[in-house]
């Protein structure tokens, strides 16, 4: 087939349509014209349902839209644009072409102008002239749009056979010939019409149009035939059986003719094979005109059936299905209401708990590990699937210990835990979950859990590998200190490195040297599975020798790049700091100096929420609100969050969370070693912050940064200050945390930590703008959405000890210090400086407009004894601290 | 008549030069050099404004884009990314974007023309740059009113109609219409360039670049590679492409799209990598000429180059590596 017969177009993806294809449905209920409730919405401004009924159609299976805004009272050109660009923002919908109709060529134009896809306009003609005719194929052309053109010329529209293959064939020479329009991009509409409404010479109205498509596909080469369909029922409007039989049986013949597309409600069509075969001859009499009474006959038929409408059932078919697919149902789709007393048949029947889990228990799970790899799954559905995996387990539990079942046939056992000094285990949760969906064991030794701990138990249960997870820098050393120990001990089994912070470079230079047995870096749930099977199965050796060659490499060109890259030395570095305009800047005095201590409402905070990383967590990517109507993740999203909604509002209305934050305000100035030092109102000194400088070259004409840049330098003579806070979402999450463990749901359990991290997030931001605006007071006109403030959109930074810009942990004793954190809020300090309750934010605040995000990046050891002797501590302690960021390896 | 672009594209891969903002960067230029003489004292600060030094550093063009030849690019990219009322606005320079396209042209002409001189069977280029402008047509900047255009089509229409007049007036030879985040401001970049051609009666080949904005394999407006393409081939082009975003690694599967489907040429100026966590690129000459080669055993490739963090010795070894390929065959369409 020729490539020049195929039409294709787009809207967020492509619609191809070829002489193979399918017939393409066009969805008509976006029409004024022809809805009554679309008419109402535009013009109530109801934007919203408006789309949604978009919305239905694509997920109906409407390829193309048709967007129709033709009405008297409607300002269309205003109205045609606002509703393109409604369209655009949703991707769900705009991933399909819209076709722009309009019998106003003021309309078309604006629509032309608002769409980004190849789409189609509906429709031009020769009514007024050839001159016309070309003027607006010529524009279309530009605006490159395909075009379907109606039948209808000066003398009016074409009601016959003979008059529509004259209008089409005069219409196709001017496109091909004096417009050099694509023969491809011209799509007929040979104008259908009702049948069967008692007058003569509409008898032939069907087969006028199905010669006409054949005529047209015989003749035009490379042109489309389309029309609307539901115009051919007209006299039967209010009866839908006998509606949706003639839509069903015009299709099967136009398509039959050479119909390529047509307009038509995919809810108003019967399946043609599904139609009542009385009521099937009776329409194929009135539409081939085979009877002269076809359409007393079809009346008369009509008559005689009432209106069904089909009715939705409340979907619980399923449970009358076998046991063993009862089960498979409820883990696939997570259904918790019935497993316990399926699993109770399922006692019964199977004689043995053991074999129900063994049996069809592990078998729903198998289902769901392979609808998961495939991707057909995603990860809160398997969450939720565990969770009913877990109750169920938990039913059969007692009995299996009655029965003191020995060994069960296990992938392997797994014993995972986040490090000693690290709190942060949403993550290596989500790992375990998925892991035991596999039939993994998962022995989870939880949080804060020392080397020797996690070897000991590894060894004393004949673990087939261990899950190290951490969050926080100082858990990487934690990590290279577990494999050390590994290779002390003599173990084999394979080591899993995880985390936020990890990452394979890491994994690659730092720790897998450490251990001869297979490390190996895992940061997303899903390859967990693989990665374990390979390095517990029978090519284990194999596999652990490809990913030490992998390492070794990646450690060599981690080697060469990092040679290549220059640092300058510190007195450089210092001399190429950002040089503010202290004269120029006016420096503002904070309205409340000294500590204050403040309390929110979760209800407050809601709005604060940047729910994107949320969603991230759950290994769901994409923006919010937008991931909601994601075509892939959209309902997986949506589910989640009227799960997390429906927490958030118990949490309200129990009270069950008190965050809180503490601040505090101070005068300082900075000195030339990049130390700031912290005032009270008398000038004595309060605390020293060390900040540090970058060192890597630039290639640009970009400063050397450091925090301390920030702040007024002593010698100025002028008064700057500066802040520092700790925030927490609650000390009770972790406590409600594991009331959900205790009840075998894990879903809820990560939940709600999840669910915290993004709440101290929303009191951070919540507390810098209460700074901003009144606290400090710098920016006390400030107005910014709610959107803007997630984007950091205002006049100062808070950055935070142990990120990119100020990577050192040990600046938390400071702030503690203080701000006498633990005692007035509780949050506590690990002896990683990891705070405890996890969900917790501490941090500092800079006023001046020019301060802004970095990275440090890797520092020199010049820098390091210099920090070192501002710090009055050993070298080798500062290196320890700092060792994710040193440019060199520090001495032994 | 086919131009002698479209007559030197048919016979060999043609090499695009690579970043000019890397480039600028090494310079390490202050507020004086971006205002120079003639804006010493314009009242609102021009650092930054790279388009500018056109007229205030032309000796630094003419540095760079000689490098680039020096380095075997075939064709430069004028320094005229953002020079578009639209994207001036933010220095309040919108009345010089004329003469910002003019003399950006003209420089890259004469370092053009200076190398061809050298090596007359080797002819080089000037692409004139039209960048996205830093407003987009099908996305609401207000998450609260989502129907809101910061831009029309009309608007960005007539911007770069007056960019390329003044591209056209300095002697290009094609107009690269890059970094597109949104078809719809291509469409009128498109638009605007046909208005242009119309008015000094001559005929430009266009050049088309996307951009994919992560591993989502989408634009930033949401379209697929295939979508896009589509969506861009009502008007005769010269060559669809990517650039930017991604490394050549990322990017190769996209590029691959285009080439099953387009009718016209293909390009692909990708990054130096990804940027590393302090946002620099840097994958050596040697990496990325190496991922580039893949390209080139695939067969997708008629205009290859670089975009951000790629320097003359990143071209040099691209140049050396396309040397050793065949371009790209046209997949003609069948006739009827």
């Amino acid at each position: 087939m020729s490539a020049k017969t195929t039409l294709v177009l787009s809207g967020l993806e492509p619609l191809i349509v070829t002489t193979e294809s399918n017939f393409v449905n066009i969805g008509e209920r976006t029409n004024v014209t022809g809805s009554r409730k679309f008419l109402q919405l535009i013009r109530d401004r109801k934007f919203d349902d408006a789309l949604e009924i978009a919305r239905e159609q694509v997920e109906g299976g409407a390829q193309i839209i048709d967007i129709n805004m033709d009405e008297g009272m409607i300002d269309g050109v205003e109205a045609m644009t606002t509703f393109l660009n409604l369209v655009a923002s949703e991707p769900d919908i705009s991933r399909v072409p819209v076709m722009i109709d309009s019998s106003r060529w003021e309309i078309i134009a604006a629509g032309l102008k608002v769409v980004q896809g190849k789409c189609v306009v509906n429709s031009i003609s020769l009514k007024g002239g050839e001159a016309e005719f070309i003027e607006q194929a010529s524009t279309i052309r530009r605006y490159g749009a395909a075009t379907v053109v109606m039948a209808f010329d000066e003398d009016g529209q074409a009601d016959s056979y003979e008059r529509r293959i004259e209008i089409c064939a005069r219409a196709y020479r001017i496109l091909t010939e004096v417009v050099g329009f694509p023969k491809e991009d011209i799509i007929f509409d040979p104008n259908i019409f009702p049948v069967a409404t008692g007058m003569e010479e509409h008898r032939k109205n069907a087969l006028d149009f199905f010669a006409a498509a054949s005529w047209i596909k015989e003749n035009l080469p490379g042109a489309h035939v389309s029309g609307g369909v539901s115009n051919v029922s007209f006299s039967f409007r209010g009866n839908q059986k006998v509606r949706e039989a003639m839509h069903a049986a015009f299709l099967y013949h136009g398509i039959k003719a050479g119909m390529d597309m047509g307009i038509v409600n995919p809810t108003m069509l019967e399946v043609y094979n599904e139609i009542d075969p009385e009521l099937l001859e009776l329409v194929e009499d009135v539409l081939l005109d085979r009877k002269d009474d076809s359409t007393e006959r079809l009346l008369e038929y009509a008559d005689r059936v009432k209106d069904s409408h089909k009715t939705k059932e409340k979907d619980l078919k399923w449970r009358d299905q076998i046991l063993e697919k009862r089960l498979e149902h409820a883990m696939v789709k997570g259904v918790i209401e019935f497993i316990e007393q399926d699993t109770e048949e399922a006692r019964l029947q199977y004689g043995s708990p053991l074999k129900v889990i063994e049996g069809p228990l592990m078998a729903g799970m198998n289902v769901v590990g392979e609808l998961f790899g495939s991707g057909k799954m995603f990860l809160p559905q398997v969450v939720k699937s565990a969770r009913v995996m877990k109750k169920a387990v938990a039913w059969l539990t007692p009995y299996l210990e009655a029965e003191k079942a020995g060994t069960s046939n296990k992938s392997g056992v797994i014993v995972m835990a986040t490090v000693k000094g690290d709190v942060h285990d949403i993550g290596k949760n989500i790992v375990g979950v998925v892991l035991s969906c596999n039939s993994f064991e998962i022995v989870d030794l939880g949080v804060m859990v020392p080397t020797s701990v996690i070897l000991d138990k590894a060894q004393e249960i004949g673990a087939d590998a261990i899950g190290l997870s951490g969050l926080i820098t100082p858990s990487l050393d934690e990590m290279i200190h577990v494999a050390k120990e590994m290779e002390m001990r003599k173990m084999t089994i394979p080591l899993l490195i995880g985390g936020a912070t990890t990452s394979r470079v890491h994994t690659a230079v730092k720790i897998d040297p450490m251990y001869s047995g297979l490390v190996i870096h895992v940061n997303d749930a899903s390859r967990a599975v693989p990665v374990l099977s390979s390095a517990n199965g029978k090519d284990a050796q194999s596999f652990t020798k490809q990913i030490k060659t992998e390492y070794q490499e990646l450690r060599e060109l981690y080697k060469t790049r990092n040679a290549a890259k220059r640092y300058v030395s510190i007195e450089e570095a210092r001399r190429l700091r950002r040089r503010i305009d202290w004269n120029q800047t006016k420096l503002v005095v904070p309205n409340q100096l000294g500590i204050h201590e403040i309390s929110f409402k979760l209800e407050d905070l809601v709005d604060y929420i940047d729910w994107t990383p949320f969603f991230k967590t759950w290994g769901l990517h994409g923006k919010y609100p937008e991931i909601l109507t994601d075509s892939v993740v959209g309902e997986q999203a949506q589910e989640l969050f009227s799960d997390v909604n429906a927490m958030l509002e118990q949490l309200k209305a129990t009270n069950a969370l008190t965050p809180k934050a503490i601040v505090g305000l101070f005068p300082a100035a900075s000195k030339p070693n990049d130390d700031v030092v912290v005032f009270d109102e008398h000038s004595n000194e309060l605390a020293t912050f060390h900040f540090l400088r970058q060192q890597s070259e630039k290639d640009s004409s970009a400063n050397q940064s450091c925090l301390s840049d920030f702040i007024a330098p002593h010698d100025t003579g002028m008064t700057d200050h500066i802040g520092c806070f700790a925030v927490t979402a609650g000390i009770e999450i972790e406590q409600l945390a594991k009331e959900y463990d205790a009840q075998h749901d894990s879903y809820r359990a990560i939940l709600i930590k999840a669910i915290g991290d993004r709440i101290v997030e929303a009191a951070a931001e919540r507390l810098h703008l209460q700074v901003r605006k009144n606290l400090w007071g710098y920016a006390a006109d400030e107005v910014l959405t709610n959107s803007e403030l997630i984007g950091e959109k205002y006049r100062g930074i808070r950055p935070a000890p142990g990120y990119p810009a100020c990577p050192d942990h040990l600046e938390k004793l400071t702030i503690w210090q203080l701000l006498d954190v633990e005692k007035r809020i509780n949050i506590t300090l690990t002896e990683s400086l990891a705070m405890e309750p996890a969900s917790s934010i501490s941090g500092y605040y800079f006023a001046h407009p020019e301060s802004h995000y970095f990275g440090l990046g890797k520092i020199g050891k010049d820098q390091v004894e210099d920090f070192a002797k501002r710090r009055n501590e050993p070298l080798s302690y500062c290196e320890k601290w700092l060792s994710p960021n040193l440019n060199y390896e520090p001495e032994a | 008549m086919r131009s002698k672009i479209e007559e030197e594209i048919s016979k060999r891969i043609l090499v695009l030069d690579g970043a000019m903002g890397t480039m600028l960067q090494r310079y390490r230029l202050e507020e004086d050099d971006f205002r120079g003489e003639r804006f010493k004292d314009h009242p609102h600060p021009l650092k930054g404004n790279n388009d500018l030094l056109t007229l205030t550093r032309p000796d630094i063009l003419r540095e760079i884009h000689d490098a680039y030849f020096e380095a075997g690019a075939d064709i430069a990219e004028t320094n005229t990314f953002s020079s578009t009322t639209i994207a001036q606005a933010d220095y309040h320079l919108e009345e010089i974007v004329y003469d910002l396209n003019l003399q950006a042209a003209k420089i890259a002409r004469a370092s053009a023309d200076h190398y061809t001189d050298l090596t007359p069977n080797k002819p080089r280029f000037v692409a004139g740059s039209i960048g996205p402008t830093n407003r987009t047509a099908s996305i609401s900047p207000d998450v609260n009113n989502p129907a809101f255009r910061a831009v029309t089509f009309d608007q960005l229409a007539e911007a770069y109609e007056e960019q390329t007049l003044g591209l056209i007036d300095g002697g290009v030879d094609a107009l690269l219409i890059e970094t597109v985040f949104d078809t719809l401001n291509a469409k009128a970049a498109i638009y605007g360039a046909e208005e242009a051609m119309k008015k000094r009666s001559v005929t430009i080949p266009l050049m088309i670049s996307g951009t994919i904005t992560d591993a989502s394999g989408r634009t930033l407006s949401g379209q697929t590679a295939h979508a896009f393409l589509i969506s861009m081939s009502h008007a005769p082009l010269l060559s669809i492409g990517f650039n930017c975003a991604l490394g050549a690694n990322q990017l190769m599967q996209y590029v691959d799209v285009l080439a099953q489907h387009a009718s016209c040429h293909v390009s692909a100026h990708p990054n130096a990598g990804l940027p590393n966590e302090m946002g620099h690129y840097d994958q050596t000459p040697q990496e990325m000429s190496a991922q580039i080669q893949a390209y080139l055993e695939r067969d997708l490739i008629n205009i290859i180059g670089g975009c951000c963090g790629t320097t003359p010795e990143h071209i040099r070894a691209i140049a050396d590596v396309a040397s050793k390929f065949q371009p790209r065959k046209i997949v003609k369409e069948e006739a009827e």
